[in-house]
C-alpha cells in the first residue's frame, strides 16, 4: 500500500514538472509573440510583472512559508535597487558582479532586521520589520549623494556577457530565468528537511523547541533567503526602469508586495507569481478605462478578501473544480 | 539655545498630543479586535478635507472642526459596520489586504470629491500671531493645539480608566469572552468606539490643517507614526499610547532641530549635514526598535 | 558538589500573586523512577516546565548532569539530554506519523549541518525514515505510520507523544501525565511501556493514579501548593502523616 502512494506521489509530481516546463516555454515564447503582435512596449511590462512576481514569491516564502508576516519586505528589494545603481556609478556595470552584490547586500540586511524583530512575534513582529524598513527607507532618502527623493538612475543596464539587455526581449529572457530559478530553488528548499522543519515550525512552534531545534535560528535562516531573493528582484527593477527609486524602498511598497502575496495565495508556490501578474494586469487595465482605476482596484481587492480568502489561484481552482464535478 | 530646546519641546509636546488622539483609537481598535487598521490613517485624512471645506462654506474655523468631528465619526460607524466587522474573525493578512483597499478608495474618493490640489485650512484669525510666555514668543495657534490635546487627552485618560464605559472597553482589550458574558453587548461597543476614534482623528486633521498640507497621501505618512505610538506603548493600552506619543513627538521634533547641530560639534560640517538630517528622520524607528528589543509587548503591555 | 542527574536547588516561581512554586528542591539520581505527585494545581506541570525549559524560574537554580541549566533555552536543553511530555496532547497534528518522529530524529543528528539542508529532499532520507518507523515500533505503534497524527486515537497520540520525546534520545525524560485521559487498556500498555522505559533513562513522572506510581517508582516526591514536602521510597510516601494529611488522606483511610 506504501509503494502505490508513493509511486502516486511521483506520478503527481513529475506531471507537475511537466507543466512547469510548458509554462516556461509558454513564458519564453511570449517576447516574439508580442513583437509579431506589433505590442513591442508589452515586452517590457512582463518583465515588469516577472520582477514583481520574483519579488512576491522571496516574501511569500517568508510569510507563506515561514509563518512570518512581515511587512517591511520593500527595505530589501529597493536596498538591491539601490546596491546596483550606486556600483553602476562607480563604473561596475558587469551584471555578474552588481546583481549577486545586490543580493548578498539585501541578505546581510535581513539577516541584521532578521535577528532583532524575531524577538518579537505577531502583530509586534510586523510593526519592528516596519520600522526598519522605515528607517533604511529614510537613510536613502536624507543621503544626498544618493540621489535623495529623486533616486539614483542608472545610465544603461547591467552587462550580462554576449546579452545585451538594452534589449527588452533580451532582459524579459533573463529576469525569467531568474524567477524560474528561484521558484525551483525554493521548491528544492521546501521540501528538504530544512523546509520541513520550517513547516513543522508553522505548525507548533514550541513542540519543534522541545524537540531540540533552534527555532528563531530557523525562521531567521528563512528570513535571509526571502530577502536575499528580493534583492536580487531589486537589482532586476533597477535595470528595468534604470532608476533605483524611493518608491521602492517606501512602506506601501511592500503593502503592495504583501498584497500580492494574499492576491495570489499564502503558501502556495506560485502565490507571488499568480498575486504580481493579477494586480498589474489589473492595474493596466483598469487605468485604461478610467483616471480613477485605484478606487476599482480596492473595491476589487475588497471583493477578493471576501469572496477569495485563500487568493485567487486558489479560487479559481475551486471554481474549475465545481464546474468539472457537476 | 536653551529658549530654541524649549520652543522645540512646546513642538514636540503640541505634535505628541496631536498623535495622541490618532492612537487612541488605532491602540484600541487593535487591543480589543485584534484587528490591524491600515485605513485609519484615511480618516485622520478625511476629517482633515471636511475640516476645510466646512470652514470655507462657513467661513468659521470652530464649525469646519466640529463639523468635521462628526461627520468622520459618522463615516467611522458606517465603516465599521459595512467591512471592517466582517474581519475581526480573520488573520492579519487579511486585515492588511482589506484596509489596504480602503486606503486606495479614500484616496481616490477624496480625489474625486476634491481634486488633486491640496486644500487650505486656515487657523482663526483672532490666533494667528505669537504669544509672550515665560519671556519667548510662541504662536498663539500652536498653544491651542496643546490646550485642545491636553483637555481631550485627560477627559480620555479618565473615560477609559475611572468611568463603566471605559472598564468595558478595557476589559473587552484583554478578555472579549468574559465581557461578553458579563453582558455587554461588544458588538455595539466596538462600533462606537470605531466612531469614537474616527471622531478623534477628525480633531487632529483638522487641529493639524492649518500646519501641515491638507492632502491626498497626509494619512500614509502619520499612520505609521500612529503605529510606531501604539507598539511602542503596549498594543490597547492608553497610558501606553500617551506616553508613547509624547515620547515620539518630543523625540522626533527635537531630534529634527538638534541633531544637525550636536553632529557638528562632534563631526566635520559636511558629514554632519548630510548624515544629520538621515539620523534625525530614523530616530523614533530606532527608538522603536530599541524599546521593542528589550520590551518586546512594548512598554505597557495590556494582556498577560 | 556530587550531584544526581538533576538537582533543582531552591526553585521559586509566580504568576502575579500565585505562588505556583516555592523553595522547591528536588534530587533525580541517574537511573532511578521518581515520581512527582500532589494534588491538582499543585504546580507539578509548573516544575516540568522549569526544568524541560519551557518556563524560567524567578529564583533557586536547575543542575543537569553537574552543568547550571538554569538559564538554558529548551531547545538547547534538549541537546544536553533533557526531554519531556506534555499533559495535553502535543503533536504535530497534521504531519503523518511517521513525520513527526522523523522530526524528531533529525533534530538529534548532527550530521550533514543537521537540518539546515536545503537540497536533498527529505522523503528520501532512509536513515532517519527508517529509525522514526523503529520507534513507533517501540512504543507500539507499529502498522501506524502513515497515519496523520490529528486522526489517530487519544491513546495513541499520547503514545506518539512518548515516541517523539524517546526520539531524541535523552538522559533524563519527563514524562507530565502520559496516562492522562486514557482508557484502562490503553494506561496498562502505557505503564508496561514506562516500565520498560524506565530501565534505559532516568525518568521523572508526574501521575495522579496512584497504582502505577507505587508499581513504577523508585522514589516518590510530593509537591503541596508549591510546595515540596516530602521525598521518600513508596512506603515511606505511603505511611507520611503529612502526606497523608495533605493529599492521600481521602484515598487511604
Ligand atoms: N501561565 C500561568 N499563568 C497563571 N497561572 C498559572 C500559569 N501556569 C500555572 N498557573 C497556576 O499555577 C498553579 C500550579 O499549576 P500547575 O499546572 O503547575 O498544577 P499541576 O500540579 O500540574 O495541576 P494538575 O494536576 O491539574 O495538572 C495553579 O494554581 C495554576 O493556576
Ligand atoms: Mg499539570
Amino acid at each position: 500500500m506504501a509503494a502505490s502512494e508513493k509511486s502516486a506521489l511521483y506520478r503527481q509530481s513529475a506531471r507537475r514538472r511537466a507543466l512547469a516546463v510548458v509554462a516556461l516555454l509558454v513564458l519564453a515564447a511570449l517576447p516574439p509573440l508580442l513583437q509579431a503582435l506589433g505590442q513591442d512596449f508589452y515586452v517590457s511590462f512582463a518583465a515588469r510583472i516577472l520582477i514583481f512576481a520574483l519579488a512576491a514569491t522571496s516574501l511569500n516564502f517568508i510569510v507563506g512559508f515561514g509563518g512570518m508576516v512581515a511587512f517591511g519586505h520593500a527595505a530589501f528589494f529597493g536596498a538591491g535597487a539601490y546596491a546596483v545603481a550606486i556600483l553602476a556609478e562607480r563604473g561596475v556595470v558587469s551584471a555578474f558582479v552588481a546583481w549577486p552584490a545586490a543580493a548578498a547586500l539585501a541578505g546581510l540586511l535581513s539577516l541584521a532586521v532578521g535577528a532583532v524583530s524575531l524577538r518579537t512575534r505577531g502583530v509586534y513582529f510586523i510593526m519592528i520589520t516596519l520600522a526598519f524598513a522605515q528607517m533604511i527607507y529614510y537613510l536613502f532618502v536624507s543621503l544626498q549623494a544618493w540621489g535623495g527623493d529623486d533616486g539614483l538612475p542608472l545610465m544603461a543596464r547591467s552587462s550580462f556577457g554576449p546579452l545585451d539587455l538594452g534589449d527588452d526581449a533580451a532582459f524579459y529572457w533573463v529576469a525569467l530565468a531568474c524567477l524560474a530559478g528561484a521558484l525551483f530553488l525554493l521548491d528544492r528548499v521546501a521540501h528538504a528537511r530544512f523546509g520541513r522543519v520550517l513547516q513543522a515550525i508553522r505548525e507548533n512552534e514550541s513542540r519543534m523547541e522541545a524537540l531540540g531545534y533552534p527555532v528563531a535560528a530557523y525562521k531567521l535562516a528563512c528570513f535571509v533567503i526571502g530577502g536575499t531573493l528580493a534583492g536580487l528582484a531589486g537589482a532586476l527593477i533597477a535595470n528595468h526602469g534604470l532608476l533605483a527609486s524611493p518608491n521602492l524602498l517606501h512602506w506601501t511598497q511592500s503593502g503592495t508586495l504583501l498584497v500580492m502575496v494574499i492576491v495570489g495565495g499564502v503558501g502556495a508556490l506560485y502565490g507571488g507569481f499568480a498575486g504580481a501578474l493579477t494586480l498589474l494586469l489589473l492595474e493596466e487595465i483598469l487605468a485604461g478605462f478610467t483616471v480613477h482605476w485605484h478606487m476599482a482596484l480596492g473595491l476589487l481587492l475588497l471583493v477578493v478578501v471576501f469572496r477569495a480568502p485563500r487568493g485567487v489561484a486558489a479560487w479559481l481552482h475551486g471554481l474549475f473544480s465545481r464546474r468539472g464535478a457537476k | 539655545m536653551t529658549q530654541l530646546i524649549l520652543e522645540q519641546a512646546m513642538n514636540g509636546l503640541q505634535f505628541g498630543l496631536m498623535l495622541f488622539l490618532l492612537a487612541a483609537g488605532l491602540t484600541l481598535v487593535f487591543g480589543i479586535m485584534d484587528m490591524i487598521n491600515l485605513a485609519h490613517g484615511s480618516l485622520y485624512m478625511v476629517g482633515a478635507y471636511l475640516a476645510a471645506a466646512a470652514a470655507a462654506a462657513s467661513g468659521s474655523f470652530v464649525v469646519g472642526a466640529l463639523a468635521a468631528v462628526a461627520g468622520t465619526a459618522l463615516v467611522g460607524a458606517l465603516l465599521e459596520v459595512a467591512v471592517l466587522r466582517r474581519l475581526y474573525a480573520r488573520d492579519h493578512l487579511a486585515q492588511v489586504l482589506a484596509t489596504f483597499a480602503l486606503i486606495l478608495v479614500a484616496n481616490e474618493a477624496v480625489r474625486m470629491l476634491w481634486g488633486d490640489q491640496p486644500m487650505q485650512l486656515n487657523a482663526p484669525e483672532a490666533l494667528a500671531g505669537p504669544v509672550e510666555i515665560g519671556g519667548f514668543a510662541y504662536p498663539a495657534y500652536r498653544l491651542l493645539i496643546i490646550a485642545v490635546g491636553a483637555v481631550v487627552a485627560l477627559a480620555l485618560y479618565v473615560v477609559v480608566t475611572k468611568t463603566r464605559v471605559g472598564m468595558w472597553v478595557r476589559a473587552g482589550a484583554s478578555n472579549r469572552e468574559m465581557t461578553e458574558a458579563l453582558g455587554v453587548n461588544v458588538k455595539r461597543l466596538f462600533t462606537l468606539v470605531f466612531a469614537f476614534g474616527a471622531g478623534l482623528c477628525a480633531l487632529a486633521g483638522a487641529m493639524l490643517g492649518p500646519l501641515l498640507a491638507v492632502q491626498v497621501g497626509m494619512g500614509e505618512s502619520i499612520l505609521i507614526l500612529a503605529f510606531v505610538v501604539i507598539v511602542i506603548g503596549g498594543i490597547g493600552s492608553i497610558r501606553g499610547a500617551l506616553v508613547g506619543s509624547l515620547l515620539v513627538g518630543v523625540v522626533d521634533t527635537l531630534g529634527r532641530a538638534l541633531l544637525p547641530w550636536l553632529l557638528r560639534e562632534f563631526l566635520p560640517a559636511e558629514v554632519a549635514s548630510n548624515l544629520g538630517p538621515a539620523l534625525a528622520a530614523i530616530l523614533i524607528y530606532l527608538l522603536m526598535a530599541a524599546i521593542l528589543f528589550w520590551k518586546p509587548a512594548g512598554l505597557f503591555p495590556a494582556r498577560g | 558538589m556530587s550531584g544526581g542527574l538533576l538537582d533543582v536547588a531552591g526553585v521559586g516561581r509566580h504568576f502575579g500573586g500565585v505562588h505556583a512554586l516555592s523553595d522547591v528542591s528536588l534530587r533525580v539520581t541517574e537511573g532511578e523512577v521518581h515520581a512527582l505527585i500532589g494534588p491538582n494545581g499543585a504546580g507539578k506541570t509548573t516544575l516540568i516546565h522549569q526544568i524541560s525549559g519551557a518556563q524560567t524560574p524567578d529564583a533557586g537554580t536547575i543542575r543537569f548532569a553537574g552543568e547550571d541549566v538554569t538559564r538554558l533555552s529548551m531547545h538547547t536543553r534538549v541537546t544536553r539530554g533533557i526531554a519531556r511530555s506534555w499533559q495535553v496532547t502535543n503533536v504535530f497534528a497534521r504531519f503523518s506519523a511517521l513525520d513527526n518522529v522523523a522530526l524528531a530524529v533529525q533534530g538529534r543528528r548532527r550530521d550533514w549541518g543537521g537540518s539546515f539542508r536545503f537540497w536533498v529532499p527529505a522523503d528520501a532520507e532512509r536513515a532517519i525514515v527508517d529509525e522514526a518507523a523503529a520507534w513507533l515500533a517501540e512504543v507500539g505503534l507499529a502498522g501506524r505510520e502513515a497515519a496523520i497524527a490529528g486522526s489517530l486515537a487519544h491513546g495513541e497520540q499520547r503514545q506518539l507523544e512518548l515516541a517523539l520525546a524517546l526520539a531524541t534520545k535523552p538522559r533524563l525524560l519527563l514524562l507530565d501525565e502520559p496516562m492522562a485521559g486514557m482508557g484502562p487498556e490503553e494506561s496498562e500498555r502505557v505503564v508496561g511501556l514506562i516500565e520498560h522505559l524506565g530501565r534505559k533513562v532516568t525518568l521523572l513522572l508526574v501521575e495522579h493514579d496512584m497504582d502505577a506510581v507505587f508499581r513504577l517508582a523508585d522514589r516518590v516526591s510530593v509537591l503541596v501548593g508549591g510546595r515540596l514536602i516530602f521525598t521518600g521510597l513508596p512506603d515511606e510516601v505511603r505511611a507520611h502523616p503529612e502526606v497523608k494529611k495533605a493529599y492521600l488522606g481521602e484515598e487511604l483511610v
